[in-house]
């Protein structure tokens, strides 16, 4: 059973065991467009919840990517790094960023549901 | 002060532009297929961009007009031909340039067309610099469209009649629905194409017309990555008030007899530098892997030494990679120099190289 949670950061990410994956959500895509550039976090180092943890950009600008729980990394997608323009086609899919041993599930508990990402999308539209 | 539109902005909405504000106008960066398609449609097919925020200035009179406009800009206007454009700059004294523009002969006079930012003040500064001696107008009641890449000529054709016989860097006055329009073969992508100035009233009727024939609308963000690939110049980027034409490595468009004569605003400095060299100076910057150095990215040699920032940067849709320019020290601006670009804390290899990333193909010589 896993469940898919979402931050305002505009992060999805899906919990299987105590193995998180994480992207971006098709809203953030949409905003940014076309994305040409992905950093990941680097696999065995440790990110915390709301840190930095990889980079996009799209021809306009560079944003960073947060992460919205703790862990180890233990793997990252080294697709979207060679064609970026992936993440724009699958973002919610295929195009995942990086999967982390979590430290806490606790930390899931503030994520949104989709009905509450979406309407959250709806109303922060910039 | 309150945003301005141009007379296309219902056409931008119906097309599902994306718009940001630039120089006080509201204007399209993109539209629903985004950048990277739009580019590749400008160098593939044919791209539409509202250009109206930029300035049209039009100056009447005859041979003293031409004496005292060669005071101002480094050119040989005596011998431009009617209907022949040139690129220019505007300079102050110690030859920093206040604007970069295009000049073209007309019969009453000269048509300048300025950038949006700069363009009412460069309107007050040659109106002190030619005395208030002729008319002037920045004229607000035309538009301009460029309409750029490949399909353009025909396309416009079909419209226009008459355009496609028109050579690089040349106009003339054509007509469309009975209404005298100035089309020059001219764009700033890199690609075949015209520049269309044209009554605000008829400038959505025109666009709509050359969208049916084929063309599409293109934002302001595909004419970044268009216009830096074919290794051309931002104004307000990569050249400002700080930075002299013989820096920006625009020696070209100085005209060499005018030099020879040294008789014009900022000449002094241009000749200097011309002779002794410069400390500074613009370069084509090929990052070496993905990474994009954007404006204001520090720029080290081999030996960790600051030596120069990169004034645009991004990632080159024809290209397929990350492209920019900027400006090193002079001994560092070698083609094939290897530097380092310090992007979100790291550095990262790149090379000098030379411009544009990517090849121009204009149409000189029709006739």
């Amino acid at each position: 059973m896993s469940e898919v949670k979402y931050s305002k950061e505009h992060e999805w990410i899906k919990l299987e065991g105590d193995v998180a994956t994480i992207g971006i959500t098709k809203h953030a895509t949409e905003m940014l467009g076309d994305i040409v550039f992905a950093e990941l976090p680097e696999k065995g180092s440790n990110v915390e919840k709301d840190g930095t943890a990889g980079v996009v950009e799209s021809t306009k600008a560079a944003s960073d990517v947060y992460t919205p729980v703790s862990g180890e990394v233990v793997d990252t997608n080294q697709e979207i790094v060679d064609d970026p323009s992936k993440i724009n086609q699958d973002p919610e899919n295929s195009a995942w960023f990086f999967k982390l041993k979590i430290k806490d599930k606790s930390e899931m508990d503030s994520l949104m549901n989709k009905d509450d990402y979406d309407k959250f999308a709806k109303e922060n539209n910039t | 002060m309150e945003i301005k539109k141009t007379s296309l902005y219902q056409l931008h909405q119906d097309c599902n532009a994306k718009f940001v504000e630039f120089a006080g106008y509201q204007m399209p960066i993109q539209y629903s297929e985004g950048i990277v398609e739009e580019h590749k449609f400008t160098r593939n097919h044919s791209g539409i961009f509202d250009v109206s925020h930029m300035g049209q200035l039009f100056i009447y009179g005859g041979e003293e007009l031409i004496q005292d406009l060669e005071k101002i800009f480094p050119l040989d206007l005596k011998n431009l031909k009617l209907n022949h454009s040139k690129y220019s700059f505007l300079m102050d004294k110690d030859a920093g340039i206040q604007d970069d523009l295009i000049i073209t002969k007309i019969d009453e006079g000269f048509l300048i067309i300025l950038n949006a930012a700069c363009k009412d003040n460069d309107f007050k500064i040659l109106k002190e610099l030619l005395k208030e001696k002729y008319k002037m107008v920045l004229d607000e009641s035309r538009s301009l469209i460029a309409i750029q890449g490949p399909k353009s000529s025909q396309i416009l054709n079909d419209v226009v009649d008459g355009v496609k016989d028109l050579n690089f860097m040349s106009g003339n006055w054509f007509l469309f629905d009975n209404q005298k329009v100035y089309i020059t073969r001219s764009g700033y992508t890199g690609e075949d194409g015209f520049e269309i100035s044209i009554l605000n009233n008829f400038a959505d009727k025109l666009t709509r017309e050359l969208i049916d024939k084929g063309s599409k609308l293109v934002g302001l963000g595909a004419r970044d990555t268009l216009r830096l690939e074919a290794g051309l110049c931002l104004y307000g980027h990569d050249l400002d008030k700080d930075k002299t034409p013989v820096e920006a490595n625009l020696n070209w468009a100085i005209s060499k007899e005018r030099i020879s004569k040294g008789d014009f605003i900022g000449s002094d400095i241009i000749i200097k530098q011309l002779n002794n060299g410069v400390t500074k100076i613009r370069v084509g910057i090929k990052p070496e892997g993905r990474i994009i150095a954007r404006e204001k990215t520090k720029i080290f040699n081999q030996s960790d030494v600051h030596i120069g920032e990169i004034t645009s940067g991004t990632f080159g849709p024809s290209v397929n990679g990350p492209v920019a320019m900027g400006y090193v020290e002079n001994e560092f601006s070698k083609k094939n120099t290897k530097v380092f670009l310090e992007v979100r804390g790291k550095k990262y290899a790149a090379n000098i190289c030379s411009l544009p990333f990517y090849k121009k193909s204009y149409v000189k010589g029709v006739n």
